[in-house]
């Protein structure tokens, strides 16, 4: 008998199955909802926003076909914290401090923007889109993870895909998905927009997580602050906001910067890096952004009475690199970061409004070749709007295409960093003509988009405009930020006991030491982390190994790459729980 | 649904006074936990197949907290509340008399009733006796230690695994024609494979928030008169039950003395070490 009600191979079906609700599938499923479509959302998390993080800016760009609150009435006053009135760049080097205004840059083809906290902006976002997903048969499931895709075979038996560590053999058409927490379900579309770290996106062959140049990692504090000393510390009213950028030579060698954005009562505080140069310098993530947190520069708006709400991490997709052209196979599309749809546009970084962009788009492809029995006709229109929509091109600019094969050899990056740190170049970006001149070119959308992704233009140039120009501050910063162990602590986690999302497949430190390092929850000397090396005696002889224990797992990702691991996500609910996300 | 308010013997909620007799008045009411696995398993029956549930208890007055309880977790469309001091000290058998009579003027006035759940148990009386009495007296089938269940609409049949407690814990699936009862063990957990059902079970969610909120305008209470049943046959009058004493179990004689010793003082762990040398493993 089957006490459980369910029939074999007979699956539920939806017409349209998103995963995962963060704003590229809350696009996607509140645009579907609109074209009548039935539509079901499946997110992992609590709560939409319990497995979300982002640096914290979401833009409305002019020339987007659809912005946040296009498809969300209300959803600045609601979901949104500040405003960004205010858009600087700290060049540091040491105690010297070069500010540049880059609010012409940051108002490029810019409606407005906003800073965030995900937990609140996701789940205002999942009570709206389960609104509209009701009115046409479907809704919102949370702590639902769903783990692979439905197939169906030449002789039209629908299974399963073969699991094996997230990659498999394509063994038939896309139909569906498979869950933790469900029966398998049939559907005419499938979605994914499960973020940066996309299972879907791999085992359709779609995307890898193999080189660690085509990615950064973020790390984030976010900060408590009363409103009234948010106003009063940055000299703004209620309704306005900063944004600050930081680079230079305040992380040594290490290609990537900070930054800090205002919310309504707490400060957003980070730092995000090329996970190639971090695995390079065998950098602390945690160190870098205590290194923001009590450099002299932040004295004045966080100095005193540090404290420090929630740490958090992520991995972000380089679009320039990774930003899939052909986000699609069958019948799933890729929405957002599991599409690489992240664009890191010079210092400023865009990821959630071409989500919801891409989100929305996918719906309406879905919505025009709705009833074409070609299973990848949807997919194939929403490349296509991709394209014509311009959206692609943002993420993949040509003009970085051209630059980055001459700058990103490492003799040429040797060369201008050698005439740049010489008397000479130290005369030519100190002079005051350099200084406008600078600060234009930062400006400038087009400049911007092919910087090279050298140590050039992260580390030299700010750190000679610092150095040159700069202003030594000598203000005191007595914040006393939380050790890593604190932080671990202060997280949420409902550990699945007994079923660790992430295996270690070679233990060796030539294959997986890296992430005992560059795993934003584990450091070297700290055993309380995710990943640590041990000496083990075997006959004799003495070897390092690396151990892992995912319980303090953050979810980034990081060691997908770094490491030799099988990953997945844990089952829905389990894991951590972001609060402020 | 059968529920039934019992004194909440949780940590720091209980409270007994020095001869260890229980003190009803100082201990808060609360819906007696095993029936929560009947509240789950009538749930997951709606959410597979839809239906009016209703939740029903008796006891005094103050019950209706009780109920508004049950209407929360089982998201009941009403509730029931057999009421009346005649009804005051009934044992198993007169309360058994009692709900079966409250159920059979709920079909009779109310609605056909296909299934009637209720827990494993009370945790005050612990005597697992009520529901088997219930039943009994409406001359339905039973199913007890429930741990799973489909209902089959066509052929009206219930289908369940229940529990068989032994030497050795044996699962035993079971057939019964409807309408019957189901005693829901402890082990008893719903399962919702289906998106539709999850879709459903967080419709009647939001709905019963609101039909909580104002729990008095769905509860209605009935006493011995309305229940038609004669007092002689009711509350302590027609409980063949005596309780002649209840005495305190004993603390166990403690046999052993306990030293405390600061595991810092190594002068002072030197003979604890030396005891547990022997059961040392390895060298």
């Amino acid at each position: 008998m089957s006490a459980n009600g369910s029939h074999e191979n007979e699956y539920e079906h939806y017409e349209a199955v998103v995963v995962g609700c963060g704003p590229g599938g809350a696009a996607a499923a509140a645009r579907l909802a609109e074209h009548g479509v039935e539509t079901l959302v499946l997110e992992r998390g609590v709560e939409a926003g319990a497995k979300n993080v982002s640096g914290g800016l979401i833009y409305a760009e002019d020339s987007a076909p659809y912005t946040i609150d296009d498809l969300f009435e209300g959803f600045r006053e609601a979901a949104a914290e500040r405003p960004v009135t205010d858009y600087r760049i700290h060049n540091i080097a040491g105690d010297k401090v070069k500010t540049y205004d880059l609010t012409d840059l940051h108002e490029h083809d810019t409606d407005w923007c906003d800073a965030v906290l995900r937990r609140k902006m996701d789940s205002w976002l999942q009570r709206r889109v389960h609104e509209k997903t009701s009115e046409t048969g479907g809704g919102v499931l949370t702590n639902v993870r769903v783990n692979g895709l439905l197939r169906e075979d030449s002789e039209g038996r629908v299974r399963p895909s073969e699991q094996s560590s997230g990659r498999s053999p394509r063994d038939g058409e896309i139909v569906g998905v498979t869950c933790d927490e469900l029966d398998p379900i049939e559907a005419d579309l499938i979605v994914a927009a499960d973020g940066v770290n996309s299972e879907l996106a791999r085992e359709a062959g779609l995307m890898d997580w193999e080189e660690p140049d085509e990615w950064f990692q973020g790390v984030k504090a976010v900060v408590d602050m009363d409103p009234d000393a948010v106003n009063h510390r940055f000299g703004i009213d209620d309704d306005e906001g900063v944004a600050h950028l930081f680079s230079g030579d305040l992380f040594e060698d290490v290609r990537g910067g900070g930054f800090l954005y205002t919310n309504e009562e707490s400060l957003s505080i980070g730092t995000v890096f090329h996970l190639d140069s971090l695995v390079a310098e065998q950098a602390e993530p945690h160190e870098l952004l205590d290194a923001l947190l009590t450099h002299p520069v932040l004295a004045h708006w966080t100095g005193d009475g540090y404290d420090e709400r929630e740490y958090a991490a992520k991995l972000v997709p380089d679009s320039k690199k990774v930003a899939h052209r052909e986000p699609y196979r069958d019948r799933l599309v890729l929405v957002g970061d599991a599409a690489g749809q992240m664009q890191a546009q010079g210092p400023i970084i865009k990821g959630m409004n071409h989500a919801v962009t891409a989100g929305a788009l996918a719906a309406d492809a879905f919505a025009i070749t709705r009833g074409n029995a070609d299973p990848e006709a949807a997919g194939r229109r929403y490349a296509k709007l991709l394209e014509d929509s311009g959206t692609m091109a943002k993420l993949r600019p040509k003009q970085y295409d051209l630059a980055r094969t001459v700058a990103e050899r490492d003799a040429v990056t040797n060369v201008v960093d050698g005439v740049l740190e010489s008397p000479i170049g130290r005369v030519a970006l100190g002079n005051p003509l350099a200084d406008r001149v600078l600060e234009r070119a930062y400006n400038s959308p087009l400049v911007v988009s092919m910087l090279p992704d050298t140590r050039t233009g992260y580390t030299t140039v700010p750190t000679v405009i610092g150095e040159a120009r700069g202003k030594s501050i000598r203000w005191k910063n007595d914040a006393e930020p939380p050790s890593l162990e604190e932080r671990i602590g202060d997280l949420t986690y409902d550990t699945d006991v007994g079923n660790p999302h992430i295996e270690l497949r070679d233990d060796s430190a030539e294959a997986s030491g890296a992430a005992v390092y560059a795993c934003p929850v584990s450091a070297e000397a700290f055993g309380g982390g995710c990943y640590r090396t041990e000496q083990v005696k075997t006959n004799g002889d003495e070897e390092t190994v690396v151990s892992l224990d995912t319980q303090p797992c953050v979810e980034c990702g990081t060691c997908a790459i770094v490491a030799d691991t099988a990953w997945e996500h844990p089952r829905g609910g389990k894991g951590v729980e972001f609060r402020e996300g | 649904m059968l529920t039934k308010g019992v004194p909440d013997f949780s940590e720091g909620a209980v409270s007994f006074d020095e001869d260890g007799h229980l003190e009803r008045g100082k201990t808060p009411t609360v819906m007696n936990p095993n029936d929560a696995f009947a509240l789950e398993a009538a749930l997951q029956t709606r959410v597979r197949h839809g239906g009016h549930v209703s939740a029903m208890s008796m006891g005094p007055p103050g019950y209706g907290d009780v109920l508004r309880e049950a209407m929360e977790s089982v998201y009941a469309d009403d509730t029931y509340l057999l009421s009346d001091r005649e009804l005051a000290a009934s044992d198993t058998w007169a309360t058994a008399i009692t709900v079966s009579s409250g159920v059979e003027k709920y079909r009779e006035e109310v609605a056909d009733v296909d299934l009637v759940f209720a827990g494993f148990k009370t945790a005050d009386g612990e005597t697992g006796q009520t529901g088997p009495q219930t039943c009994w007296a409406l001359e339905w089938p039973i199913v007890t230690h429930v741990i799973a269940l489909d209902i089959d609409p066509d052929e009206r049949r219930l289908r369940a695994k229940r529990l068989v407690e032994g030497d050795v814990d044996e699962i035993e699936t079971v057939e019964a024609p409807l309408p019957c009862m189901v005693v829901t063990d402890p082990e008893f957990e719903p399962t919702y494979r289906k998106a539709a059902h999850r879709l459903t079970h967080k419709e009647l969610r939001a709905e019963t928030q609101e039909r909580a909120a104002d729990h008095d305008e769905h509860l209605t209470t009935w006493d011995h008169v309305d229940l038609n049943l004669d007092p002689d046959y009711i509350g302590l009058d027609g409980s063949p039950t005596i309780v002649s004493s209840v005495d305190p179990i004993p603390k166990a004689p403690s046999e052993r003395e306990a030293t405390m010793i600061d595991p810092d003082d190594g002068a002072a762990m030197e003979p604890v070490l030396e005891e547990l040398q022997p059961f040392a493993g390895g060298d």
